[in-house]
Parts: structure tokens; sequence; C-alpha cells
């Protein structure tokens, strides 16, 4: 194959990961924002097989199958269980509304393109595309913890931002296998620590919203 | 064998700070034990100095990475060494009688071991990482020491201000060398420095070195900690830090900026002097207006430590000039001031300690008649009074009559500016000396001689005989290097060649009795001969005194004006003694309010005099810093009680001002 089609699916997967990102940020409710998180997931494992194949490094495949099980089947399937079990309000809240924050993901892929176009000169431009679409989409998971109030959506940002960092590692050339393990592993520590704390919010003040949190204060 | 003796210094560092873990309440054995290593570093340096070697370098794969720790034992650190621990010794020997006095020994043993071996491993590091870790290892120790009585409130307060700004002299010191480093691409001393530097970059790097070390050694305006810190450790500590920590700042400033920086630019020692000139007169002036005895010896060490900077300023101009005989004069009277003020400041803070141990007393309005009680301690005091007055024939007249002879070269320099800057140093030079010895007589006359002014003082008995032993020791250097200032001049010959690039006394001339001179059969001192005029003189009179005068005596009471004392407090009192000088420069530095509280006449009361002092330095210099800390801190206080979202909300919108700029910025 030439290379202009490798450059052509490499800047398609990475572009459509960005794209599934806006997605996620669309969306208002807890369902489907779990099934559009799945379709993020899946698409960074493609992406991850794809830079395994065109970098001919094996242990990139490694990468996409621990996308693949964890990301996009079990941490989706356990969320759901989660809402379900503790009988979640199904309704996303928002602090700033889709419109809006579409908008600033805009911006924000803007940026990450300036700043990476820029720190990025020497490198090639498959490296380059791929990183500034990551950074967007780190930035957008960002913005997706900030703007939303209940916890399932700010832990399916987080892991969207991890998405993301995983999607620039794989990307840059090198990354050993035993990093991308450790942590996907951390993210499945992550979401076991996240479900215990939901318990023991939903156990306390009836509610899974973080604003419950917020009144207490904790131990001031 | 001198590596062998730097090993020895190394490996006897290590075994000796291991003993922290050992320096529970057993103070004797810690004393002994820093009596021994102190004095192994003294015999080190001697010998190193006497031998006129060059330096003796070693390292281990210690410290940084690539670096690894460098130690190297040269003239100018061994003569430090030879400060440091001929301090340390004569302290450490006062300690073992002094521990009885103190409780709580387990709060300064450990950290009196690692402040002692900080100081000498500051001196012999020989890379910036080590320098720099030393020193703060020194400042931490030293902190530690000072807040052995936390339980006082201003301990505590000065405990506060003494790390604030212990940190940041560490602060800039790790600037400047990382900034010398940078070019030459070493941290190690040997490399550093060997690049030529841009005038910009190396004046920033004196300025940097000027605020780490003036910080530590306590230059105006930097000194606020000093008064504060020095007198609140116990008195054994407070000599070291006062006389011993105050001279490692001085050896960190001239390694910096006469060795690792390859050039000096003129207006560096305009400024120097300037710095060193205000801190001389306005360290005396503070010093008088003082009536606790410790915290009045704390200001003295801020004037000294002006005389010491004022020849190392002079050195440099002069050597900028290349008139380099005068400049290795004054570096001579600096490095021999350094030593005698490490003297006389030990000896005089001692005695304060053994009055403190005897009267629990420190302000001088309660002391009083103490000759009587403490003989000893009464005599050690008055030879350190007289010397830290710079009275020939004792030491401190040798070191500032050096000064003034390079001071009078300064005709020969070709600027105008100096022409003039250098002579009015000069004259506050002089001053400084007129107002310490107008002090020390406030201090002598007000504690030890009089009626006691208080219970303490009247029942007060002479302090044990360690004490005394290492106050004599003191006191007999004092004497000794006053007497035969060449013993000093001669072991600096190595030190000052190797910064002046010349030593002023040639090294032939090796007879101690020689006297001191510019140029022969003119302006020289010969203390010895003084000496023996005076003692000749006192012969004389003594004997024409037994002669002349009838032996048919009578005892009768001392006439006094008719009017018999009734009370000690009639005597003439501290505060009286310094109210000339408080009104002449009161007004000016301290801004000083007086206010005389009277009764109505028809309801009789005792009349009252309120004299208030503010330093003004505090008042305009720091408190607007703090107190913009303060307002600050407090606008942005509430950012400890957001919210879990607004912080990811604050994350985020830093991420994104940061990713703005770089995309501004590349």
């Amino acid at each position: 194959m030439n290379h202009n089609l490798y450059f052509d699916i490499t800047h398609m997967l990475a572009g459509s990961m960005l794209l599934v990102s806006f997605v996620l940020l669309y969306q208002d409710r807890m369902f489907s924002l779990l099934n559009v998180y799945t379709v993020h997931a899946l698409v960074l494992a493609a992406a991850a097989a794809w830079q395994g194949f065109v970098q001919q490094a094996p242990h990139l495949y490694a990468t996409a199958v621990i996308a693949l099980v964890f990301k996009a089947i079990a941490i989706p399937l356990t969320l759901r269980w989660l809402i379900v079990k503790l009988a979640i309000h199904r309704e996303i809240e928002k602090v700033v509304g889709s419109g809006i924050s579409v908008i600033a993901g805009f911006f924000l892929t803007a940026l990450s393109i300036t700043v990476m176009m820029k720190a990025s000169g020497g490198t090639d431009p498959m490296t380059r595309e791929d990183l500034s679409f990551a950074l967007a989409v780190v930035l957008i998971g960002l913005l997706m913890m900030a703007g939303r109030r209940n916890a399932i959506s700010q832990v399916v940002g987080f892991m969207s931002m991890e998405n993301g960092l995983i999607l620039a590692a794989v990307g840059a050339k090198g990354m050993p296998l035993v990093v991308e393990i450790s942590v996907a592993f951390s993210v499945l520590v992550a979401l076991i620590v996240i479900g215990i704390f939901l318990f023991r919010i939903r156990e306390r003040f009836d509610v899974v919203d973080i604003r419950g949190l917020e009144k207490s204060g904790g131990e001031r | 064998m001198n590596e062998y003796l730097l090993k020895g210094l190394l490996f006897i560092f290590i075994f000796y700070i291991s003993f922290v873990v050992l320096a529970k309440n057993n103070f004797r054995f810690i004393y002994w034990l820093s009596v021994c290593y102190s004095g192994f570093g003294l015999l080190c340096s001697l010998s190193f100095l006497l031998s006129g070697q060059s330096s003796q370098s070693i390292s281990f794969p210690l410290g940084l990475p690539t670096t690894g720790a460098h130690f190297k034992i040269d003239a100018l650190a061994s003569f430090f060494l030879l400060i440091v621990n001929l301090g340390s010794f004569v302290s450490s020997f006062y300690g073992i009688g002094y521990g009885s006095h103190t409780s709580e020994q387990s709060r300064t043993l450990p950290f009196y071991i690692i402040f002692l071996g900080s100081m000498n491993m500051v001196l012999l590091a020989a890379d910036a990482f080590s320098f720099l870790f030393f020193w703060e290892l020194m400042s931490l120790s030293s902190w530690a020491l000072v807040m052995s009585s936390h339980q006082h409130k201003e301990t505590a307060e000065a405990g506060f201000i003494y790390i604030l700004m212990a940190s940041l002299g560490t602060f800039a010191l790790l600037f400047a060398l990382s900034l010398i480093a940078a070019p030459s691409k070493s941290y190690c001393f040997d490399q550093m420095g060997k690049v030529s530097m841009d005038g910009k970059l190396a004046s920033l790097i004196f300025l940097l070195a000027l605020l780490g070390a003036g910080s530590k050694a306590g230059l105006i305006p930097l000194h606020v900690w000093l008064p504060k810190a020095h007198p609140a450790a116990p008195s054994h500590v407070s000599a070291l830090m006062s006389g011993v920590m105050t001279k490692v700042a001085v050896y960190g400033f001239i390694r910096i900026v006469f060795e690792l920086l390859p050039s000096q630019e003129k207006w560096w020692s305009i400024l120097i002097l300037i710095i060193a000139g205000i801190s001389t007169v306005v360290g005396v002036l503070y010093a008088l207006m003082q009536h606790d005895i410790k915290r009045l010896l704390a200001y003295h060490t801020i004037e000294n430590i002006g005389i010491v900077f004022i020849g190392i300023g002079l050195s440099m101009a002069f050597k900028i000039y290349g008139m380099t005989a005068a400049s290795a004069l004054a570096m001579t009277a600096a490095l021999f001031h350094a030593l005698n003020h490490s003297i006389f400041k030990n000896l005089l803070f001692l005695g304060s300690g053994a009055i403190q141990s005897a009267t629990d007393q420190r302000d001088m309005e309660k002391l009083g008649g103490l000759i009587l009680n403490m003989p000893h301690t009464a005599f050690t005091f008055l030879i350190g009074s007289v010397a830290i007055s710079a009275l020939p024939p004792l030491n401190g007249f040798v070191s500032e009559w050096l000064l003034m002879q390079s001071i009078l070269q300064s005709p020969q320099l070709p600027s105008w500016g100096m022409k003039f800057l250098v002579p009015s140093v000069g004259a506050f030079l002089a001053l400084s000396a007129a107002l310490a010895a107008s002090c020390f007589i406030k201090v002598y006359g007000i504690t030890f001689l009089g009626r006691p002014r208080s219970m303490q003082s009247t029942v007060a008995s002479e302090t044990d005989r360690w004490s005394v032993l290492a106050m004599y020791a003191l006191a007999f250097l004092c004497i000794i290097f006053g007497i035969f200032p060449r013993l000093v001049i001669h072991l600096l010959g190595p030190v000052v060649r190797a910064i002046a690039a010349t030593h002023y006394f040639p090294l032939s001339a090796k007879s101690f009795f020689m006297p001191l001179s510019l140029v022969v059969d003119q302006n020289a001192y010969n203390g010895f001969v003084l000496v023996l005029l005076l003692g000749i003189f006192l012969f004389f009179i003594l004997i024409s005194v037994k002669w002349l005068s009838s032996n048919q005596f009578r005892r009768t009471p001392i006439w006094d004006c008719g009017y018999p004392e009734k009370s000690p407090d009639c005597q003439y009192t501290a505060n009286s003694f310094a109210q000339p000088i408080r009104k002449v420069f009161g007004p000016f530095l301290f801004a000083t309010k007086e206010k005389v509280v009277c009764s109505e006449p028809w309801y009789p009361k005792a009349a009252k005099m309120i004299v208030k002092l503010h330093d003004q330095i505090w008042e305009y210099l720091y408190k607007p810093v703090a107190m913009a800390i303060d307002r600050i801190s407090e606008k942005i206080n509430f950012l400890q009680f957001l919210t879990v979202r607004r912080y990811l909300v604050l994350v985020f919108l830093t991420l994104v001002c940061l990713l703005g700029c770089l995309a501004f910025l590349l």
C-alpha cells in the first residue's frame, strides 16, 4: 500500500475519535452517553490496531485488545450496572449547555492544533496530526468533567480523557507496552474506587449528584 | 600528606555526625567529642596553612548523579576552617560546664553536632550541590538550635523570621551558583567560572551572592533576623552563630565573587563599601540602644561584619584598579578582622552566658556589681570589651588599624568617586569604633561595676571552671594576636596571595617582633613595644604612687555629695548612658518618641518617661512586604474552600491558558 493511504486511514481514525468526543459532549441521557463512550473506545481500539499494523509493532495489538476488552466492554457494562443498581437519575445535569460546550470544544480543538503544529515542528506529519487530535480529545474530556454535575458523566469524561492519552501514546513510536498496561490497570483501579465512592455518596445523601458532597463539605 | 588530612577530615566528619543518635542526654560526652572533632579540624587547618601547599581535592560518587561530591582544601578554606574550629573548640569546651546549667539537653545536642559538622563541610565543599546542601544543613540545624527554647513567644517569632531569611539566602545562592554553572556546564568549583562571562550576568550573580551571603552574615538591610535569632539560642550556640557562622557566610561571598566569577566590576565595590559602611555605624547605634546584653552583642556582630566587608570592598576596588599591594593589605585586614571578631565575640557571648546562668538575667538594668561576685568573668569580659572597642594593644585594634592604613591608600585611586567614597567610609569606620567603645563602657560599667540592681545579681556566684577556662583561652588569644599580629599575618599569606594575587607582608620577615608598617619609617604599629612601654609606665606609676603617697590611711564612707543613695536604682542606668547618643541619632534612625508622664500636682505620683524606638528598616522595608503577602493570601484564601467541580474548572482553565501562551510564544 502506498504511504498516502496509511496517512489517510490514521488521520480518519484519529479524526473520528475527536468527532466521537464531540458527540459525547452533546449527550444528555446516561445510557446514550455510555453507548457513545463504547464507540469512543472501539475507535480507539481500531486506531491502536491500525498503528500496530503501520508501525509493525505487535505490542500495539495488545493495546488494542486492552482497549476493546476493558474500555469498550467492561467499563460501560459496570457503569450501566451502577446506574441501574443505584437508580440514578437518567438525565445529565449540565452546568454549561450542550451548544456552548460544543462551541468551546471547537476552540479547544483549534487551540490544540495550533499548539501541537507549532510544538512538533520537525516530526513527520502523521505523528503531528495524531498528537494534535489526541490533545483535543484530552481537553474535551476535561471540559466534560468540568461542565457536568453528575458523577457518572464525570467518570465518563475522565475515561475519554484517558482514551486521548492512549491515542497520543500509540501514535508516538516507541511507547513500551508496560506503560500502556499499567495505564489501563490504573484506569480500572480508578473505576473501582469511583464505584465504591458512588455507593458511599449514595448511602449518605441518597443522590449521586456531587452537589451533595459540596453541601457537606467534608471535614473542615 | 594533605590528601590524608582531607580524607581524615571527611571520615571523622561522618564518624562525628553519627553520634547524633547517641546524643540523648549525655552532654558531657558529646561536648568532649566536639572538642576533639574541632581540635582535629584546627590542627588540620593549621598544618595546611603552615605547609604552604596548594589545594588538595577529593571526590566521591555521592550527591548529584553526574557530578558526584567534591571536596577540596585550599588556603582560603583552611583559614576559615581555622576560624570555625577555633570557635567551636572553645564553645564546646564551654558547653561541658554550661550544659549543667541548662535543661532539656536533648533539644540542643543533636543539632549542635550537625551544626558544627555542616559548617566545616560548607568550607570543604568544592561543588555547587554539596556547598548548598551543607549550607542549608547549617541553616536548618542553627534554626533548630534557636528554637530550642521555643516556649518563649519571642523565640518562636525569631525562629520564623530566621528561617524565612535563611531560605531567601539559600534561594539567592542557588540562583547565583546555577547561573555560574550554566556557561561552564559543570557544578564543580574547579571548572566553574573559567569561562568568560557577560558583564550583566556577572553583575546579577554578584547581587545574588551579596543577597545570599549578606543575609546570612547580617549586612544591613538584611540583618533583621540576626538580633532576634542569635540571642535566642543557648549562649555557646549564640557565640557560634555570631562569631563563626557569619564568617562562613563571608567565606561563601569571597569564594563566589573572587574565585568563581572571572572578573569584578567597579560598581560592585562601591555597593559593598556603601552597604558595609552603613552596617558598621547603624549596627553599633542599634547596639547602643539595646539593654539586653545578648541582643546588644548580636547588633555588634552587624557592625563587625560591616568592617569585614569594608575590607573586602576595598580589596576589590584596589584589585580592579591594579593596586595589588593595597588590595592584599585590605584583604589581610578583612580576614584578620574576621578571625578577631570570631575570637572576641565568642568570648563576650560566653561571658554573657556565664552572667545569664549566674543571675538568670539578660537585661543590663537588672545587673550590676558583678565584678565582686564573678571576678574571672569580669576580667575576661573586660579583655573582650577592650578588644571589640579596637583599643591597643589588643587584636581588634590591629585589624582596624590595617584597614585604616588601606583606606589611607585611597588617594592613589584614579577614580574621583572612589577618592571621595573611601575616606568617607573610613570616617564611618572611625565613628563606629568610637561608638563601640562607648557602647562597651556602658555594658561593662552597668553590668560589672556599681551596685547590684537586683537580688539575683547580689547573690550571683562565679561560673564553673570549664567555662572560665574557655573564656581565659579566648582572652589570651585576644592579647597574643594583638601583641604579635605577625603570627596571624604569616598564616594569612597564602590565603591573600590566592585572592589578591600578592600578599602584603613578605614571608621572609618572619620575626614576630617586627612592627607592622606600610613603608619603612612610616606609620608603624608594634604591639610588643607598645605593651613593653605600657608595662614600664605602669610600673613607674605604681612605684611613684606608692612612694609619693603617704602610707597613713583611714577608712571612711565614700563621699556622696551629702545625699546617701537609698536604692541602687539611683545609679546611672544603661538607658541614661545611651541617652545623649539617642538624642543625636534617634530622630533620624529610630524615629524616637519620648514622652514624659507627670502626675497632676495635687495628686503626687512618680513621674514616668516613656521612650519608644522604631526600627525604620523593619517598618519601611519588611513590614510592607509582610502586609502585602498577608493581604494577598487573605484575598485568595477562598480557594481553599471550593467545590470539586470548581477545582476541575480551575485546572481546566489553567491548562487552556498555558496552552494559549504556548501557542503565542512558539
